[in-house]
């Protein structure tokens, strides 16, 4: 019971935080175009990055 | 649970609540304990949330849990996706969580607890939390459009580029401001300077680890960056106490001003991942951990309140910034109470992440309260101070004189009795060279936590909890400094692109870097005229933030009003009718005060003018000659900007006026942009999981 509540906890805090990014893209990814080669982690990162950093992120 | 314990509960937490505002209303006796601030606001925003927030999104949004969301439309996998409503409450919470609730309210802490807290739980209840929430709402009903592009679809093209102008002006003067606060807490301090320069290094470290030695773990990252920074903490103790060595971080603040702007200019061209982005996933933990450590120290040390409930400055003559209570303490809580900033959140990231509309009153409403409440603590950080401590450190030197003897003299005179032996004491303790006329908010919210930590944990400490407050801050503030300065070069850009073509080219470099460039000259002024005010600059560029701040709520709540309008929701449209008006009425009324009055420390134009006086009748000397004519241009610019202010939030209202009119009449609107109601996708590729 409570490690199911500190597992849920941990894995939304990996989410807030943009640490599984790279893990939930690559599931998305073979469920849906499963043909395509996916990006690999560094260009998965780059490209995530610059999509972070084109608009307004953060406030006073 | 039954819903007649449920019911039971919130009754108790209302009596609760209500018990702890009386107490703290009520009390005149020498101290009081903080944890009834924090009873006070738990009870009242829980309430707020519970049955104020639950009645508008039932009745006046009326939000649909069967209505498919942007997110699971357009989920694409990386902007739009549906996102369990925790994650999206701390994405959100995260973004519109910064500087300004902490330096607010300690700035509003001259006039005593009571104002200020007062009007960040009643502002945030029925102002800030619900334009987070209805703005939240609009947005995720258009696909995640906007504040602009809502305001130009629903009100017209007037509003629509006054929204847009207005938002770029806001960001020059956060930006100013803020580096003033950074520039004020590194003033003359190796310590901190050397800790604060440690960040940049540190973040350029930490962006090539997760960029290519561990890419995107940025959990791992972020931790590293934090350790290094904490070492970095210590580090400048060890600095500061070598005479030689520090020698090269003491700095005076147009100095620091200049470096602080060629950083910010550097940061916005630099690639993002070297710089930028890893700095602000280490500033995102750091702000989480200020927060709660805020918290911790308050909720579990308790420490007495010594600021009395009002203090005589109410009447507008107080030392930290002019003005009287009405307007200039809605001004200068500004973003805890509310702020427009937020709508641009609200309207950005986060719409695109909600997974069903039901969530929409958690993470608009909860994230507004929560940040207001970060806000409380920020009041009850200044308040722990002595008052003759407060003042010292708030007060600039150009109203107490920058000698000790005189300063506390002065202070003392007041009534809050503060002594020099104490003030050098407590410099000393801190492991800085002096405290006094540390204007900004920064300084004296560390000297407040450290105080408190002190409490607990020993006096030797102290200079350690003062630098780790000051460096957690200026991590945060940096941030804000180079991600606002790329934001602002994009909205630059934007426009620009309207006149000319190739300037709007956001992937052209020269075009990025002359957009950069003009962006940092523009906030960049700001920022050095700041530190060669010896009012402090705090006092004219902070409430200048504040109206701006507060015309941009204005704007939103004139956006959501309208759209109340058009959903053919007359009869609740004083849910945001009532706030506007209010907001636009403590708005132009600061600004009328700030521009026409005949007090030289209020008035922009007075005050050049008094200052023009000065300088005409040979009474100025030294530097203070030298800098007069600049200050006065600037002091007649800023009121041009007031009027402009004005104008733009004027414009908007007529048009809100003008459409709400023809609506009633009957007469063409520009018609409802709201996306069709659309049932969730039957195979919903939520990734919602956990928890739910």
């Amino acid at each position: 019971m409570l490690i199911s509540y500190l597992r849920a906890f941990w894995n939304g805090f990996r989410q807030v935080t943009g640490d599984d990014a790279f893990e939930r893209y690559l599931e998305r990814h073979n469920r849906l175009h499963a043909d395509v080669a996916p990006l690999d982690r560094k260009e998965f990162f780059k490209s995530e990055l610059q999509r972070r950093w084109d608009g307004v992120r953060r406030c006073c | 649970m039954t819903s007649r314990l449920k019911s039971l509960i919130f009754a108790a937490i209302g009596v609760f609540g209500a018990a702890c505002l009386a107490g703290i209303a009520l009390n005149r006796g020498e101290t009081i304990n903080a944890f009834w601030f924090v009873g006070a606001a738990f009870g009242v925003y829980l309430l707020a949330y519970r049955f104020y927030a639950g009645w508008i999104t039932a009745k006046v949004l009326c939000v649909d849990e069967s209505r498919a969301t942007p997110a699971e439309v357009l989920n694409n996998g990386r902007d739009y996706v549906p996102t369990h409503r925790w994650v999206t409450f701390g994405h959100h919470f995260a973004a519109i969580a910064g500087a300004g609730p902490l330096v607010g309210p300690t700035l509003a802490a001259q006039f005593g607890y009571l104002p200020g807290t007062l009007w960040l739980l009643v502002g945030a209840v029925v102002g800030g939390c619900v334009q987070d929430m209805i703005i939240l709402f609009c947005s995720t009903r258009r696909n995640g459009k906007s504040l602009g592009q809502m305001a130009r679809d629903e009100l017209g093209p007037i509003a629509g580029n006054a929204a847009l102008v207005g938002t770029l002006l806001i960001m020059v003067l956060i930006v100013a401001v803020l580096g003033l606060v950074v520039v004020n807490a590194m003033k003359h301090s190796a310590w901190s300077t050397f800790t604060v320069a440690m960040t940049i290094p540190i973040a350029i470290l930490v962006g090539v680890y997760m960029r290519h030695i561990r890419p995107g773990r940025v959990m791992e990252g972020s931790l590293v960056g934090f350790a290094l920074m904490i070492l970095a903490t210590f580090a400048g103790g060890w600095v500061d106490a070598d005479p030689v060595l520090r020698t090269y971080f003491i700095f005076d603040g147009p100095t620091l001003a200049l470096l602080v702007i060629a950083y910010g200019f550097l940061a916005s061209i630099l690639p993002v991942w070297l710089l930028l982005a890893p700095r602000d996933y280490i500033s995102t933990f750091v702000k989480i951990g200020v927060i709660l450590m805020l918290a911790f120290a308050i909720i579990v040390l308790q420490p007495d309140i010594k600021m009395p409930a009002f203090t005589k400055f109410i009447d507008g003559t107080g030392p930290v910034f002019a003005g009287s209570l009405f307007p200039f303490l809605f001004i200068t809580i500004a973003c805890g109470a509310i702020s427009g900033f937020h709508a641009l959140i609200s309207s950005g990231t986060t719409p695109k992440m909600i997974a069903n509309e039901k969530d929409i009153q958690l993470v608009g409403y909860g994230s507004m309260a929560m940040e207001s409440f970060v806000g409380i603590m920020a009041m009850i950080a200044a308040c722990v101070l002595e008052p003759g401590v407060y003042f010292a450190i708030n007060s600039p030197a150009g109203i107490v004189g920058a000698d000790v003897t005189k300063a506390v003299a002065t202070i003392t005179g007041w009534g809050f009795p503060v002594t020099a032996e104490t003030m050098n004491q407590l410099a000393k303790d801190m492991g800085e060279t002096t405290l006094l006329a540390r204007t900004g908010g920064a300084p004296s919210l560390a000297v407040g936590m450290a105080t408190i930590f002190a409490g607990a944990f020993g006096k030797h400490l102290l200079a350690l909890w003062y630098h780790f407050a000051i460096m957690f801050e200026a991590v945060f503030i940096l941030t804000a400094v180079d991600a606002g300065t790329r934001v602002g070069r994009f909205m630059l850009q934007d426009l620009l692109g309207n006149i000319y073509k190739p300037l709007g080219n956001v992937s052209s470099y020269p075009s990025a870097v002359m957009s950069s460039a003009a962006f940092v000259a523009m906030w960049g002024y700001f920022l050095y005229i700041g530190t060669i005010d010896p009012y402090g600059g705090i006092n004219i560029l902070w409430p200048l933030f504040g109206i701006s701040n507060q015309m941009l709520a204005a704007i939103a709540l004139a956006v959501a009003t309208g759209i109340l309008v058009k959903s053919g929701k007359l009869r609740y449209v004083w849910v945001t009718a009532a706030p506007l008006t209010v907001l636009t009425f403590i708005t132009s009324w600061a600004t009328y005060e700030k521009i026409l009055s005949a007090d030289p420390r209020v008035g922009f134009l007075a005050g050049a003018d008094a200052l023009e006086a000065k300088l005409m009748a040979g009474q100025l000397t030294g530097k203070m000659a030298e800098v007069a004519p600049q200050l006065i241009f600037n002091q007649r610019l800023d009121a041009v900007l007031s009027v402009f202010f004005v104008a733009v939030l004027f414009v908007t209202i007529a048009e809100t006026v003008r459409l709400t009119l023809r609506h009633i009449n009957g007469r063409p609107v520009p018609p409802l942009a709201e996306v069709p109601y659309r049932p969730h996708p039957p195979m919903s590729d939520v990734a919602v999981g956990h928890g739910d």
